[in-house]
């Protein structure tokens, strides 16, 4: 084979350091044979030197020429043994996140596949490092790359390290060392099943909390969706079967202000959710009362009609919003500040969007209490739901508090609508899901009462979401049903029943 | 001595409603199918086959109307789940048909395809006696029968009425038509059952066999009627419509509701299943969507326009709301829903007593001048 010279690219002379590279090596990059290029490469990710980087990235990229003038090309093997080699270099780069991260590529890569010849550079890079965090990461990785070394006493000690790890690949290897076929020493084979166990014991811990925050966060959307109905339903008895489309107002609300925002305020767009707060509030508390005043008002003592009623509403504010949106779902972005997660574990990352609606369930529900029970108008409210005929005739205006209490009921979907729109789609009939499972949390939370809502909505989430990992999403949701269906046999009342006399219920 | 309970089922009905009868049976056993059969296409009094086939459905509706008014309009019960029991008849039946495909399916399998391709090597159990015309016919009364003698003993057992009755049912719906839509619960998924090919050995497509599926259900919905009339004007009816309007009243004079209840659950379930089973090779599929939430509130509207407490109306209601559905669906895709919308909430606004109350209510104005 013919060697070919390398006439490097001309930045390649400005560089001062480059001296510190091997010539040779560099050189061989330009060979036709992609044996000698991944060699090459190799080698360079070994050296750890920052220009390193540089030229890998140049090559990956096809900036860099051979000596004929041409760019090198590589083929996909190539092209692998180069991201490896730069995750590698990336160690050793002056910022911390840059490090950080590619470390833990390293330590996945690694756990794919172990690499002895990372070992060395590892452990360079982990003697280099002074942050805490990337040092215990590289530590990681280099105990990954030790795992499979000839000499027991280097594998116990990976072993050893990798107990600290939380990550399912890391417990996979483990569980193979445990095998005689793969593991011929018995001291480390003992240290790997007590490395496999911690490591079990602590996935399943963070599988555990990692549940019951999804089903907090599925608790606080029921929360939002059953707050309305619990007093709507509780003033007036009756099913607002339009209370979902309520959410998907509020949702096609917040999706309107980010419109206005990305065209009128584009600096601010990160911000958009909190204008769409109020306007959420405002426009489903308004279709409310229009239903209310149209046609709920007029069916008063006849709750099956009005659940029939309301179906139609629901039914012809979905068309409308075919008509006016589309019937396709529309898209609606989580600001950045609401993007991202914080990670507990290498498989448990909590979604920042899902702890800020949590967040905000609470801060609606604080409003709500502060409403029903420090405000006259909350007194009022709790008159009616109590008692109607007798609030009535202690001068309580009952057909202003209808009104007021379908408003606030209805606002607060829409609020709920808000808090949807930046974990789930948002289309013309997202709402109907939502009915059934609301007012189950009313039925078990027990009729006009704030705690038995938030106790029943955070319960309901929290044990189907267990339920989902055990048996699956739609086992999960029929075993609830039974479960409600079983309960209000015990409890009619709910959890938490007003104390008081009721010839009817 | 008592009467006979053939003599007294047949006298419940009056010299009118037998009259009106016998001209529903000849125009759907005699007249329909004969125009259809032994006139000529080409010719100006043939009935087209879709005529057949929009007649056959509707009057499968017909029938869970009626039996949703028996429970809602008689016994104040409002279901919103009765399209389970539907669905249920129509799978039980659906399950008979899928066998009787045999190996012309895509696959020439001895397995319904969707078997095939989920790689199943046996029928479930609960496949069980599909290939008996006599068992299919049996399930699709038990299997409706048996769920609503459950759910309806523990719902009623404990009182459970009103707008929690029929959240309770609506959730029920909503959680068998999930169950449906998985593949591994061995219903055809998503798809369902469909591309029937006979019933007992004879070809489904054949004109005949249109028209003797659209006879039998003129039939079914005749003994809907009647078995609807016997029921209500017998002493079982008037207790059941005096729980309707003052159950506690009922319970102190020593009469438990939850007997009466839950057998005319039970009944209007039966009915539901037969409907199901008729319709299915009617339309030629079953799938989950029929247990959507949607489709059993919309029995509740047809029996709304009709008139509820009456046996007429709900029939009526059926055709209008149905004839409506076809109109729409084809001229005014998009203003279907906000027509049904209207519908619901005019017809619970202004018209509380449906059709035929309005027919009484004018009969009566013109009456008086």
């Amino acid at each position: 084979m013919k060697p070919i010279f390398l006439a490097l690219l001309l930045w390649l002379f400005t560089l001062p350091t480059f001296a510190a590279l091997d010539r040779a090596v560099v050189t061989q990059l330009g060979d036709e044979d992609s044996d000698v290029k991944i060699a090459a490469i190799q080698k360079l990710a070994q050296s750890a030197e920052p220009e390193a980087l540089g030229i890998l990235q140049a090559l990956v990229d096809g900036t860099l020429q051979g000596a004929d003038g041409e760019a090198i090309t590589i083929n996909n093997r190539v092209r692998r043994e180069i991201d490896g080699a730069l995750a590698a270099l990336k160690l050793f780069h002056p910022d911390r996140k840059i490090r950080l991260a590619a470390a833990k590529e390293l330590t996945v890569n690694l756990a794919n596949e172990a690499d002895p010849g990372m070992a060395p550079m590892l452990a360079r890079a982990r003697d280099k490092e002074t942050d805490d965090k990337v040092k215990a990461a590289i530590a990681q990785a280099y105990a990954l790359a030790t795992l499979k070394h000839a000499d027991a006493a280097v594998r116990l000690t990976a072993v050893k390290a990798l107990a600290g790890s939380g990550d399912p690949n890391i417990k996979l290897l483990l569980l193979a060392m445990t095998d005689p076929a793969n593991e011929s020493e018995v001291t480390v084979r003992r240290a790997a099943i007590a490395a496999h166990a911690e490591v079990k014991s602590r996935l399943a811990l963070g599988e555990t909390v990692g549940r019951i925050f999804s089903g907090l966060s599925l608790g606080s959307i029921l929360l939002l969706a059953a707050l309305g109905l619990a007093i709507t339903y509780g003033v007036m008895g009756v099913i607002n079967m339009a209370h979902g489309e309520l959410l998907m107002i509020g949702a096609y609300a917040t999706y309107f202000m980010q419109a206005q925002f990305r065209t009128y305020l584009p600096g601010w767009l990160d911000w958009y959710v909190l204008a769409a707060i109020p306007l959420a509030f405002a426009a489903a508390a308004a279709v409310g009362v229009l239903l209310e005043r149209t046609v709920i008002r007029w069916l008063y003592g006849r709750p099956l009609e009005t659940l029939l009623a309301t179906w139609g509403l629901s039914l012809i504010l979905i068309q409308a919003a075919r008509v006016l949106f589309g019937a396709q779902n529309v898209e609606v972005a989580n600001p950045s500040w609401m993007s991202g997660g914080i990670e507990l574990m290498p498989s448990i990352v909590l979604p920042l969007n899902r702890i800020v609606i949590v967040g905000f369930a609470l801060f609606v529900l604080a409003l709500v209490w502060v409403l029903m029970n420090r405000t006259r108008l909350g007194l009022f409210v709790r008159a009616v739901t109590q008692n109607r005929a007798m609030a009535g005739c202690v001068g309580v205006p009952t057909a202003q508090i209808d009104s007021v209490a379908f408003a606030l009921g209805a606002g607060i979907a829409g609020l709920g609508g808000v808090a949807l729109s930046q974990i789930a789609n948002v289309g013309p009939d997202m709402g109907q899901g939502y009915i059934v499972d609301s007012f189950m949390v009313v039925v078990l939370g027990g009729v006009g009462q704030l705690a038995g809502a938030v106790w029943a909505a955070l319960g309901l989430g929290v044990v189907s979401k267990f339920l989902e990992g055990w048996a699956g999403a739609v086992i999960a949701k029929i075993v609830v049903l039974v479960f409600i269906i079983m309960f209000i046999q015990k409890r009619p009342q709910g959890l938490f029943a007003l104390k008081g006399r009721f010839v009817e219920s | 001595m008592r009467t006979p309970f053939v003599v007294r089922f047949f006298s419940a009905t009056s010299t009118k409603g037998w009259l009106a009868l016998a001209a529903f049976a000849v125009l759907t056993l005699v007249l329909l199918p004969l125009l259809h059969l032994a006139v000529a296409p080409d010719h100006p009094l043939h009935v087209s086959a879709y005529v057949i086939a929009v007649g056959g459905k509707i009057m499968c509706y017909a029938i869970v109307a009626v039996a949703m008014d028996l429970i809602w309009g008689y016994a104040g019960i409002l279901s919103l789940g009765h399209g389970v029991f539907f669905a249920l008849g129509g799978y039980a039946f659906g399950q008979y048909l899928m066998r009787q495909i045999g190996r012309d399916g895509a696959y020439h399998a001895d397995l319904p395809d969707f078997m095939v391709f989920l790689d199943w090597k046996s029928l479930p159990w609960y496949w069980f006696g599909s290939d008996s015309f006599g068992i299919a016919l049996f399930k699709v009364v038990a299997i409706p029968a048996l769920l609503a003698l459950v759910f309806g003993f523990f719902a009623f057992r404990s009182r459970i009425k009103g707008v929690y009755f029929s959240i309770i049912t609506q959730a029920m719906t909503y959680a068998f038509m999930l169950l449906f839509f998985r593949n591994e619960t061995g219903f055809g998924g998503n798809n369902g059952f469909t591309d029937f090919k006979r019933i007992a050995g004879l070809p489904i497509t054949a004109p005949e066999m249109r028209v003797a599926l659209f006879a039998l259900s003129a039939l079914m919905l005749m003994f809907t009627l009647l078995l609807g009339r016997y029921l209500v004007s017998s002493k079982f009816g008037r207790v059941l419509t005096a729980i309707r309007d003052a159950e506690s009243r009922v319970m102190f004079i020593g009469y438990n509701p939850l007997h009466y209840k839950l057998f005319i659950w039970t009944v209007s379930a039966m009915l539901c299943g037969i409907a199901g089973a008729l319709y299915v090779p009617q339309v030629g599929i079953i799938n989950p969507g029929e247990m959507s939430p949607a489709n059993s509130i919309e029995i509740a509207i047809w029996v709304a326009v009709g008139g509820r407490a009456t046996l007429i109306g709900p029939v009526i209601g059926a055709a209008i709301v149905n004839l409506s559905k076809s109109f729409f669906t084809q001229a005014f895709p998009d203003y279907w829903l906000f027509f049904l919308g209207a519908l619901f909430v005019l017809v619970t606004l202004y018209l509380p007593d449906g059709v035929v109350g309005l027919w009484k209510r004018l009969r009566q104005k013109a009456g008086r001048t």
